[in-house]
């Protein structure tokens, strides 16, 4: 008897929290994303760490591995700028060539 | 207290109606898609609310319309509508009783509105179609980074709210006035990254047609496509469209901030294009919509009955001056047959067409080409620019009669 209680009580603050998530109720309301699981393309290349460190605090990595391929070093120099420079990612400069590097090799 | 049977009936139908409702918060990959251009493999993902959409980024999301749906209809269901955002703090959650939408700036009386002070204001409704200014960007040649995107990026529904005129005027505009600015919920993950916020012109604000919905196609916002407010701007490409909008500041200036400034610029001129491979002299803010149309019930590869007649269907719409004409091709566009133009929902919206075509054996390539009502003609020849924006050249599908 207490076990069934347990459950029903487990499985209504489990609804509760769905139904917010579908937002029926009034007040307080939240969604939930699936879970992440893009990676980026593994490699020695000195800059695969790094990209993986520097690309991935503000967007998945889907952004780069949908580019168009073959692009070369010129397209993802300026990337990688436009992130720096444009967003704020706080990329260290000497970095940039190896992670230019990397993605071009790779992408 | 309820007794022992009515305790395992109640938490056997919980759990049946939990099984499906959690199902839509994992990662539910039903399949996958290729898109028609190189590194066009997407999973198609089911997030709440949605059924499984082509999935062009998880964080923050980016989801594109599968383009079968856009055949059930004039109206893209709430559940099939394309996704966009720009910043990885996207709000997850809401207090729909704490929410306010606060204007302020050059007004005479700033305003802190709740959602119910909203929707206690005279309603408006409009069908309106919403377009990603990349809309279609995976199709440009030669290819152009960003956002890769086939047709999907784009959707008609029902919109219903206030007019951004009779909140403006609620609160008093200042003869000073230059322009509006939008701030939604969604944030930067670094405070460096500047706050996606956008501007329209004092009196494109004002034009009675930009407004303030909470409801689309008959309810509540999909969270994602903007809960619990957002802004229409009809005929306008999608980033004026504001999603989660919270802030209204009405400012003396023109906001020069990286999303007006630098992004979401187009060449200045009338085809806002350049040769491909160049950079514009001169751009200026993205604006309208061009005209564009589709056949939907039949994709590229498609074989049909030969001497038979064949049902073509689709939609076309433009930038709000409405649809004339749309014409069918099947001898790569040296002559062309009208078709029959479905139900008008609105010179903003969609419009369906529909028509036959007889095909003797053979392959084919199928154009279709609306005319607007003020006369702007689909280009045969794609145009280009360095950001892949406005795509509308002529659609083509190639197809077998047998």
């Amino acid at each position: 008897m207490k076990d069934i209680k347990l459950v029903v009580v487990s499985l209504a603050a489990f609804a509760l929290a769905v139904a917010a998530s579908t937002a029926t109720f009034a007040g307080s309301k939240e969604y939930t994303l699936p879970d992440e699981t893009a990676a980026l393309t593994k490699s020695h290349d000195a800059g695969y760490e790094k990209a993986e460190a520097n690309c991935t605090a503000c967007h998945s990595v889907d952004y780069i591995n949908t580019q168009p391929r073959g692009k070369g070093k010129d397209f993802w120099n300026a990337v990688v700028n436009k992130m720096m420079h444009a967003y704020g990612a706080p990329v260290s400069e000497p970095d940039v060539p190896a992670i230019v590097d990397y993605l071009s090799r790779n992408y | 207290m309820l007794d022992r049977r009515h305790i395992i009936k109640g938490a056997g139908g919980l759990a049946v109606a939990l099984a499906g409702a959690h199902l839509g918060a994992q990662r539910a990959v039903a399949d996958s898609v290729t898109l028609p251009f190189d590194n066009g493999e997407r999973p198609l993902v089911t997030y709440p609310q949605k059924r499984p959409l082509i999935q062009l980024t998880e964080r923050p999301p980016q989801l594109e319309t599968p383009f079968a749906v856009f055949d059930e209809g004039a109206i893209t269901p709430n559940d099939a509508f394309f996704v966009r955002y720009h910043l990885g703090g996207i709000p997850l959650e809401i207090d729909t009783d704490a929410f306010r939408l606060e204007v302020g700036g050059k007004v005479n009386l700033p305003l802190s509105l709740s959602l119910q002070d909203i929707k206690a204001m005279a309603p408006k409704e409009i069908v309106a179609v919403n377009q990603c200014s990349g809309n279609s960007r995976g199709l440009f040649n030669p290819r152009v980074g960003g956002g890769q995107l086939a047709n999907g990026a784009m959707g008609n529904a029902r919109w219903v709210g206030v007019s951004l005129k009779s909140v403006l005027d609620k609160a008093g505009v200042r003869p000073e006035a230059k322009q509006v600015v939008f701030d939604g919920l969604d944030r930067p993950v670094m405070p460096e990254t500047p706050d996606f916020t956008k501007a329209l012109d004092i009196d494109h604000a004002r034009d009675g047609e930009a407004m303030l919905a909470w409801s689309m196609n008959g309810t509540d916002l999909p969270w994602l496509n903007g809960y619990p407010l957002r802004l229409v701007v009809p005929g306008y490409y999608g980033t004026y469209w504001v999603k989660h909008v919270n802030k209204i500041t009405v400012i003396d200036g023109v906001l020069e901030n990286f999303w007006m400034k630098t992004a979401y610029r187009i060449p200045d001129n009338s085809c806002a294009c350049v040769a491909p491979g160049t950079k514009p002299d001169k751009t200026v803010p993205i604006g309208r919509f061009n005209v564009r149309s589709f056949i939907t019930n039949i994709q590229g590869g498609d074989t049909v009955r030969a001497n038979t007649d064949t049902p073509l269907r689709g939609i076309a719409f433009d930038g709000g001056r409405g649809i004339k004409e749309v014409f069918i091709s099947s001898d790569g566009g040296k002559t062309w047959s009208g078709t029959e133009l479905g139900e008008d929902l609105g010179k903003y919206s969609y419009r369906t067409w529909h028509t036959n075509v007889k095909l003797p054996a053979g392959s084919y390539d199928l154009l279709v080409r609306a005319t607007s009502r003020s006369g702007e003609v689909q280009p045969m020849e794609q145009r280009w620019n360095p950001s892949g924006y406005m795509r509308n050249v002529v659609e083509s599908i190639h197809v077998q009669a047998a």
